[in-house]
């Protein structure tokens, strides 16, 4: 290697490991002021806690403390993410299945529909949305607003297109003769489906789940206006925007809030790198 | 062929086997047409039908039809206009800061530097962070461990420096922290184009002589037009239907003047839109609003669709 070749590579080393700590300062911040008091944090928000224990005690106090509902928010939040993650997925891919396999004009038609939802933004959806379950509330006396299954509808409406439109995709390159095959051994449709399209559509199924996990857990206009802030039922970003968006700003508080709320999912990332980054980046160019 | 047909598939047979398959397609197509239906297109519906009225979201009250009226009070609302200002300078701002940083990001770590797949996976975290909860936290950064910064280092600039409650700056602090969390999704799509360019190209195009500058424009940059289709996309789209970022850093503020009227400095359209319709009670307003919102976006998509085609064809 020349001189100035090695000047390059040393420059631009040095530039990644500046911007990587630059991008890395925020979760600096985070972690730093997790572990103070409320006074250590307003006198001193840059410099490392007087005692790193203060952090368990904040952890206590965000978890137990009434006004925030942390632990139950948490228990909401996975039962919401989970539920929905199996239903979007499950449906979608029998959706796109039967899509795939039928040739008729009703299913290009219901296909070319799935795909309009891809354009329609939630802001043009969401009032309507709210007065629509509000309506079949008072007609049918079946209450959709504030309850977990009024949230998960409303995540699978808003989840399938996307999820539609990769599975319909990836069926499209499973030979035929497969299923033929079972059919002849005497399966019947949903045999066919779960025990031999099931298994192979393993990979997309996990793109799918990848990218509507991150949606559902970080999400928070959609849940703020179906569950509301305050309410009974409150996901994670709801409890945090509850406590974080009053008058009096515990900062200490918030920080140990928002790297409680962050840290399952990093740790989810490290686990899980290969197949988040891929998974992530392939739905986004479909 | 006739022969081989087994005698058992007659007319019968083969018109119960339709009909089967007929139900299997309903049934199957069911859970996920039923909620998309319900969630999506009744009320899409319902919203451009509300747009036309003096609809007030209250049960008993019915909508009368206006016409165009919420239109026309719409485009003379000196708030709207400010909004869609802001909306356009900041989307603007923020396609060149992110695709910016995405594109160094990727270039550095595509060279052979050591650790490379650790420093790209931490340009991406910040992706994994919500926008409420990263926006809580550059508040935080903005308010408190900026001037301390100052304070330390004696930057008497830095320590005045009050970013969110400046209505001009307040702007710039959300383009930060968007571009702090966006780039490093975007970068990832300039890595999988960028280990695409041929590298035997620019060995060849070095030995010819041609400096950084001359092979990255006519090399690299040809030869990833197909991911700017989809960066600048994603981008332009994520940048004009931001919420989350603003609600938890600025909820829309400061407030300023324009044209006379008292405006708020980063109340986005999207914000807009969900201000009107419940801070100021206006729900044929704010639906209104949101419907101009979804024509916006379906031109910018095909507009920039149609440009980034024809761009690829050229080069």
């Amino acid at each position: 290697m020349t001189m100035r070749r090695k000047l390059i590579m040393g420059s631009i080393t040095l530039l990644t490991v500046i911007l990587f700590v630059l991008t890395m300062f925020p979760f600096f911040i985070v972690i730093i002021n997790s572990a103070k008091s409320s006074l250590e944090i307003i006198t001193d928000p840059i410099s490392f806690p007087a005692k790193w224990s203060q952090l368990f005690s904040n952890v206590q106090e965000i978890w137990n403390k009434p006004s925030v509902r942390y632990s139950s928010s948490v228990i909401s939040s996975t039962i919401i993410t989970l539920g929905s993650l199996a239903t979007i997925s499950v449906f979608s891919a029998m959706a796109a299945w039967v899509l795939v396999r039928s040739k008729s004009k009703v299913s290009t038609f219901i296909f070319l529909l799935f795909l309009s939802g891809l354009i329609i933004p939630f802001q043009v959806v969401m009032f309507p949305l709210v007065s629509l379950f509000r309506t079949i509330n008072e007609i049918f006396g079946l209450k959709m607003l504030r309850t977990y299954h009024g949230m998960i509808l409303a995540y699978i409406g808003f989840g399938t297109p996307l999820a539609v439109f990769m599975f319909h995709g990836f069926i499209k390159s499973i030979p035929k003769e497969l299923e033929e095959a079972a059919t002849i051994d005497g399966c019947s449709k949903p045999q066919i489906f779960f025990l031999v399209i099931m298994p192979i559509l393993k990979p997309i199924f996990v793109t799918i789940v990848i990218l509507n996990a991150i949606w559902i857990w970080n999400d928070f206009l959609l849940p703020m206006l179906i569950l509301g802030v305050g309410q009974d039922i409150q996901t994670i970003p709801l409890a945090i925007a509850n406590f974080a968006g009053s008058f009096v700003k515990k900062w200490d508080l918030i920080m140990t809030a928002v790297l409680m709320a962050a840290i399952p999912i990093i740790i989810g990332f490290i686990l899980l790198q290969k197949h988040i980054i891929k998974g992530m980046v392939s739905g986004s160019i479909k | 062929m006739g022969d081989l047909v087994p005698p058992l598939f007659k007319k019968g047979l083969i018109m119960r086997q339709y009909k089967s398959d007929r139900l299997w397609f309903w049934l199957f197509l069911a859970p996920a047409l039923f909620a998309f239906i319900l969630v999506v297109i009744i009320p899409f519906i319902m919203g451009i039908y509300y747009s036309l009225t003096d609809w007030q979201a209250v049960a008993g009250i019915k909508p009368n039809f206006v016409g165009l009226e919420n239109y026309k009070t719409m485009f003379t609302d000196i708030a709207f206009q400010y909004s869609l200002i802001r909306t356009f300078l900041f989307t603007f701002l923020s396609v060149m800061s992110i695709n910016f940083m995405a594109l160094l990001f990727a270039f550095l770590v595509t060279r052979e530097v050591k650790g490379k797949n650790f420093f790209r996976a931490g340009f991406f975290i910040p992706n994994l962070i919500g926008g409420l909860v990263l926006g809580y936290i550059w508040q935080f950064i903005f308010k408190s461990v900026v001037p301390s910064i100052g304070t330390l280092l004696h930057i008497p600039a830095l320590e005045d420096l009050l970013l969110l409650a400046d209505p001009t700056l307040a702007l710039f602090g959300l383009i930060f922290a968007f571009t702090w969390q966006y780039a490093g999704y975007i970068m990832m799509i300039y890595i999988a184009a960028l280990l695409n360019v041929p590298q035997e190209l620019l060995e060849a195009a070095e030995i010819d002589g041609a400096n950084f500058w001359q092979k990255f424009r006519s090399i690299t940059l040809p030869m990833i037009a197909q991911a700017f289709t989809i960066t600048s996309f994603l981008t332009l789209v994520n940048s004009f239907k931001q919420f989350d970022i603003i609600i938890a850093l600025t909820k829309g503020g400061p407030s300023t003047i324009y044209n006379g009227e008292i405006v708020n400095a980063t109340e986005l359209l999207a914000v807009h839109i969900y201000n009107v319709a419940f801070k100021y009670n206006d729900m044929a307003q704010g639906q209104a609003r949101a419907i101009i919102f979804f024509l916006m976006l379906s031109v910018i998509s095909i507009a920039q669709v149609y440009f980034s085609k024809k761009r690829e064809v050229e080069m």
